[in-house]
């Protein structure tokens, strides 16, 4: 895989947290801080930090967004976001 | 900042508080090598009540179990502390983020090193102008050429990405596009912030605080750069001249921001250093946990704030009444509008303030007079400057 391909939003792919990220729960989702940037984002919603923090342990995003069992807008505003993060190295292939 | 940060719910949450600051500003030490004369904490002299190192690691200890993700060091001069680099390597060990607040003068090439080896370490050079002759009247003689020398540390050791950090006055806000040329000159990002009348600010207030005129040409200046230049949240009450800038765009105070102060007591905000304005002290029992939890003052800051004739502005939603400080410390009602309200209401009351009856902090270090002379004269607009789109960056 090249550093190119890796920039490509695919969630079919294995994702994980950017090694210089850390993640804060908060009542309304999550503080998602990233210490290379110093870029600060926030998830909006318990189910999508939930879904950030799992994705580490995911075959895919795909599947970790199958066990959240979301409803079918859901999943596409949750693949949206995550599709930012990736954006922003928030998250990252691994 | 991401796009999911815009919506209206997310604001709510944030004026209800969170389980730990978003920002938390540190300031390590009343002690300062300088006397500027717009210094928020009125700092000058060290003193003999400030935090010992053990004490300051127990404070470092309960960020780590808050998550606080990172901290912003400042003072007075935080690195005339013999134990700064101390208590910054402790904060980093913990996966702690330092940004830290300095003139620049005690910058040394073995010091960028170590910043340009950490992930964890960001500095901020404060400058006040972007010529000698319109900073070292703010910030003392040769403060200027002290500043630059330590971008040039920081440059010739590979930093890149520190911060510029500028209060905007009446005098300065005419170099803006030279700052930017300053910033773009050593790979540095430009921060601009708000003149407060807080602490020796007070004193200045009047002369350097900025003119309606000053204020609409800021205001553009942000919005043509967007992420690519940082306030702090600093100027949202300007987003009540139309879009909104980028940022969170509410008073953080006591709610997602608070400052602790060099002998640990904990206020709402870097620029409410006064009684009116502790919530406890992080030598209490409970620690800062239960100031910033518990205190009566941040639990009233996140009930739902009277805005008394604020709320019957068209521009209410945009700027919510402006800084808590500014209206403080210039002796306006808090439920009312921000004295630089960018629809001209704090003028006007301003007018019928008996300017010798404004609260003045009870916290004052500064050594001797510190009051200066400032330049009367007008400073016309650098050369534009064509902008080279740096990384955004949200905060």
């Amino acid at each position: 895989m090249t550093a190119h391909d890796d920039s490509i939003w695919d969630p079919a792919a294995k994702w994980g947290l950017h090694p210089m990220v850390a993640v804060r729960p908060e009542a309304f989702g999550a503080l998602v801080y990233h210490y290379d940037t110093r870029r600060l984002s926030f998830l909006k919603d318990p189910r999508l930090a939930s879904v950030v923090n799992e994705l580490d342990e995911g075959e895919s995003v795909n599947q970790v967004l199958d066990r959240a069992g979301l409803s079918l807008a859901d999943r596409q505003a949750f693949n949206r976001a995550l599709e930012m993060l990736s954006q922003t190295q928030m998250i990252v292939r691994r | 900042m991401a796009p999911e940060s815009t919506a209206p719910r997310l604001i709510d949450h944030f004026e209800r508080g969170l389980q730990a600051p978003i920002c938390l500003t540190w300031e390590l030490t009343y002690g300062c090598n300088l006397s500027c004369v717009h210094c928020l904490s009125s700092s000058g002299r060290r003193d003999p009540r400030e935090l010992t190192t053990d004490e300051a690691k127990a404070v470092i200890d309960e960020m780590n179990r808050l998550q606080v993700f990172y901290v912003n060091i400042g003072g007075g001069e935080p690195t005339i502390r013999p134990d700064f680099w101390e208590l910054v390597e402790y904060a980093v060990a913990q996966g702690i983020g330092v940004k830290f607040s300095t003139n620049g003068l005690q910058m040394t090439a073995a010091h960028a090193q170590r910043i340009k080896e950490s992930g964890y370490i960001d500095v901020q050079i404060s400058l006040d102008g972007a010529t000698p002759e319109i900073n070292d009247p703010i910030r003392g003689q040769g403060t200027f050429d002290g500043a630059i020398r330590a971008m040039e540390t920081l440059q010739a050791a590979g930093v890149a990405g520190f911060k510029i950090s500028v209060v905007v006055t009446r005098t300065n806000v005419g170099q803006l596009d030279a700052f930017k040329a300053i910033a773009d000159r050593y790979d540095a990002q430009l921060r601009l912030t708000r003149l407060r009348p807080s602490g020796r600010g007070a004193e200045v207030w009047n002369e350097l605080h900025l003119t309606s005129t000053d204020q609409r040409d800021l205001y553009a200046w942000l919005l043509a750069h967007g992420e690519e230049v940082l306030t702090g949240d600093s100027f949202f009450h300007l987003s009540a001249l139309g879009q909104s800038l980028p940022g969170l765009n509410l008073c953080g105070a006591g709610r997602v921001v608070c400052l602790i102060d060099p002998v640990g007591d904990v206020y709402a905000c870097p620029f409410t250093i006064h009684e009116s304005f502790k919530a406890g002290s992080v030598r209490e029992a409970g620690g800062f946990t239960q100031v910033w939890r518990s205190s009566d003052l941040f639990l009233e800051l996140r009930e739902p704030q009277s805005a008394g004739i604020c709320t019957k502005c068209s521009e209410f939603d945009a700027c919510r009444g402006g800084c808590m400080a500014a209206k403080f410390f210039t002796g306006l009602p808090l439920d009312g509008p921000d004295p630089e309200c960018v629809m001209g209401h704090g003028e006007a009351l301003l007018a019928s303030i008996d300017h010798t009856q404004t609260p003045r902090t009870d916290v004052d270090h500064s050594r001797g007079s510190s009051r200066r002379m400032l330049p009367l004269s007008v400073v016309s607009r650098a050369c534009d400057e064509s902008p080279v789109a740096g990384k955004a960056m949200a905060l």
